[in-house]
């Protein structure tokens, strides 16, 4: 249960829509069943009233979709943030994906969403923060940064061998159907042309030719989003064959904690991304094993 | 597993104004080092995109190495700088993967080190061919 009622997220969007300070509105719109919520745009207030849909189903998080939203319009677009997303928030204006001016972000807190089975997500069940780091106004009481045990999973991965490492990423990566959902979702994956729709790669489409295409992809896409991520776990949510797609960012995110100082994406606008930076001193590529396990 | 008269394809990133002309040195030198060092001239190791390293993989290369100026005497003053940490990464997430780590190494090389980069070039090709070919980033696709 969401501590904040829809009617609240409502009342407010109704008074904003009507007195003219935005013209698009952002929201979980209603679908066939309780679990079939589709991030939408409303309009006008009878649409908003009468489809938009906040409980715990509400898991989209709509950072990336400001991007596209905010260029079709000349007034403000009104986007609804639960804690997570206002760190993508911040993340893409620290790489000027849209104008600011032209969001009007309203935090509202989340008390954990659940999958279609009714389950609580693994984001949630491992929350990072109940802070919202980014909004103009709030709804409901702001939380804090929370201590959270997102790494445990990384940890115990470390701690195998790196046979049965390969053996556990390659039972999960031969799982991908490459449906790009895990991209399209994504809000560090903004690229207007991505290295993945090239038709001359020979890796565009579906229908994975071998294995080791999967995890290429899977590679390439995590270190594309390193330094970046904000860890808003979109990826494993939206993946149809459960992929915990998550642990992989959090490795690079361990890593960088690790390595190069304890870093959050997103946690202020303007940040530098530790992988765009660099120090006197930094780690060398031969020493990130030294006190691993060497024979692993 | 070691087959009789195996040896391992190693792909060899180096920087134009350090480990490239290292490697001249070394061939101007008469020093020995593998032939199966396949070198690719970047115009800084920073040039290396972490999806080149990946491709090698996939297009049958056992080993990749990549050789770049000593950190503080890069050409364009910061550029292996980014390698470093790019790399460290990259090489971290290939681990955590399941692929062997030995497979992958970064090595500064400066244009007076002939002879380091030789005695790299040696040991990088030794360590690979005990671990064998490289069946685990391999694409069959690419086989010839």
């Amino acid at each position: 249960m969401q501590t904040v009622t829809r009617d609240a997220l409502i009342d407010r969007a109704v008074s904003l829509l009507s007195d003219g300070t935005v013209d698009t509105v952002l929201g979980w719109r209603k679908g066939l069943f309780d679990y079939d919520v589709t991030p939408s745009t409303f309009k006008t207030v009878e649409d908003l009233r009468e489809n938009l849909q906040w409980d715990d189903h509400c898991g989209a998080n709509f950072s990336k979709y400001l991007i596209a939203q905010t260029k079709k319009t000349e007034s403000k677009v009104l986007v609804f943030l639960k804690p997570c997303d206002t760190y993508s928030f911040n993340q893409l204006l620290t790489e000027h994906r849209f104008d600011r001016e032209k969001a009007y972000a309203i935090g509202i807190p989340c008390d954990g969403m659940v999958d279609a089975e009714g389950n609580m997500l693994e984001r949630c069940v491992n929350c990072k923060s109940k802070k919202h780091v980014a909004y103009d106004e709030l709804i409901g009481e702001d939380g804090e940064v929370l201590e959270s045990g997102r790494f445990d999973e990384v940890k115990w991965l470390e701690s195998l061998t790196a046979d049965e490492r390969f053996k556990f990423w390659q039972d999960q990566l031969s799982k991908c159907i490459r449906c790009n959902a895990c991209r399209d979702v994504c809000p560090a994956c903004t690229c207007e042309k991505c290295v993945f729709d090239n038709p001359k790669s020979g890796i565009e489409n579906k229908a994975p030719a071998s294995s080791f295409e999967e995890q290429n992809f899977h590679i390439i896409r995590a270190f594309h989003v390193a330094g970046r991520c904000t860890d808003c776990g979109e990826c494993s949510r939206v993946c149809p064959q459960h992929i915990p797609l998550h642990l992989l960012n959090r490795k690079h995110i361990s890593d960088i904690n690790k390595f190069y100082g304890e870093y959050q994406a997103g946690a202020e606008v303007g940040q530098r991304a530790p992988l765009v930076n660099h120090a006197d001193g930094d780690v060398e590529p031969y020493e990130i094993f030294d006190g691993g396990d060497v024979n692993a | 597993m070691q087959v009789e008269g195996y040896k391992p394809l190693i792909v060899a990133f180096c920087c134009n104004w350090c480990s490239y002309a290292g490697a001249d040195l070394a061939g101007n030198n008469r020093l020995a080092y593998p032939a199966d060092v396949k070198i690719i001239r970047v115009p800084c190791s920073c040039r290396v995109n972490p999806m080149f390293v990946l491709r090698a993989f996939q297009r049958g290369a056992d080993g990749v190495i990549l050789c770049g100026c000593h950190p503080g005497d890069c050409h364009y003053t910061s550029g292996n700088f980014y390698t470093r940490r790019r790399m460290a990464m990259l090489f971290s997430m290939l681990d955590y993967l399941g692929i062997e780590r030995e497979r992958t190494r970064v090595e500064w090389v400066s244009a007076a080190e002939g002879a380091k980069f030789a005695a790299t070039m040696n040991d990088f090709a030794q360590t690979v061919a005990k671990l064998g070919e490289n069946k685990r980033l391999e694409d069959l696709r690419c086989k010839q």
